[in-house]
């Protein structure tokens, strides 16, 4: 069964606002993770620049021996970006997924405040559950 | 794949959960008239709610994009007919017609028919100065800010001031270019 090792939330500044391990192995700690998401941004970045053809968006899929990075940028900026088990299936519905999420649960929180760490429970809840779900493909919906 | 982008907010509008349309008007009513007594200067409350629905529409803006499936717009006259048939629809429940472009196509106007905000309202003869649906042009703003344009947003026809609808003017300042400055010497 192929799994999901990390979730992650940038905003359109490049600074890690969302992170959620979701694998057993190679744990990362905080300084970590913030360092690779303000790389992804850089990279991001550049490889919209790097595109021998004009409206390109950046890069939305990452692969690797050991794992494939799935990249969704929303047109206000925001990345989602998940890093999972090479060939899982489904990851770009995941990330619409969480993006919904993020707009229900983050943003409509009064008490979140734009471009700041997401502390959200519901969210968090949601998420989980979310991933989990998707390992029964549930997102073919 | 880019998904094909709705003509209209109807299937979403339909699929949404959606509360009782006098509880929202009545909140809103409570809102304006709260900020009548707090505020005391009409001029003051038509700021204040013009930077309530700004607030708004910079985080609405991203349910927008989700929920909808529209794809980037590639000209000001999209944006302006997405907004028009899906953005209001989606959150307001009626679509609004845009008319009155300018040559350069930065100007337009939104026209509602039907607006859920003003149900029950009368503006009383203190009041004449307020723009009682203020809160639509923050969001507009604000949401139209977050996908880099920056728009100025104004009543031209408002129903409770006797007109025959209500007309909101929207025009493009600027389009932000959403590259990074990577030439620090520009």
């Amino acid at each position: 069964m192929a799994a999901i090792y990390s979730l992650y939330i940038i905003n359109k500044s490049g600074g890690l606002i969302y992170y959620k391990d979701h694998g057993t192995a190679s744990r990362m700690d905080t300084n970590d993770t913030l360092r690779l998401a303000s790389l992804w941004h850089s990279m991001h970045a550049i490889s919209q620049q790097l595109s021998p053809v004009s409206g390109c968006f950046g890069v939305e899929l990452l692969e690797a021996d050991t794992f494939d990075l799935h990249c969704f940028q929303s047109l206000t900026g925001t990345k989602f970006f998940v890093v999972c088990e090479p060939g899982t299936q489904n990851m770009e519905m995941l990330l619409k997924y969480v993006y919904e999420l993020y707009t229900d649960y983050v943003l409509k929180n009064p008490f979140y405040e734009m471009e700041m760490p997401i502390r959200c429970e519901l969210f968090d809840l949601n998420v989980t559950q979310g991933v989990q779900k998707d390992r029964v493909a549930l997102l073919g919906r | 794949m880019p998904a094909v982008a709705p003509r209209s907010g109807d299937a979403i509008f339909a699929s949404a959960e959606r509360v009782n349309a006098e509880l929202f008007t009545l909140t809103y009513g409570a809102i304006v008239r709260q900020l009548i007594t707090d505020l005391e200067e009409v001029d003051e409350v038509n700021k204040q709610l013009d930077q309530m629905g700004y607030n708004i529409g910079v985080r609405l803006i991203d349910e927008f994009l989700a929920k909808s499936n529209v794809s980037r717009c590639v000209d000001f006259k999209e944006t302006a007919e997405v907004i028009a048939k899906v953005g209001f629809k989606m959150f307001l429940g009626v679509t609004a017609t845009v008319t009155n472009w300018d040559a350069e196509g930065t100007t337009c106007s939104l026209v509602l028919e039907d607006n859920p905000l003003v149900d029950f309202v009368e503006l009383p003869d203190t009041c004449q100065g307020l723009h009682y649906c203020n809160v639509l042009n923050g969001v507009v703003r604000g949401a139209l800010e977050m996908v880099s344009m920056k728009t100025e947003v104004t009543w031209i026809r408002d129903m409770l001031r006797g007109d025959d609808a209500y007309e909101l003017q929207v025009k493009l300042l600027k389009q932000i270019p959403e590259e990074y400055p990577y030439k620090d010497d520009e």
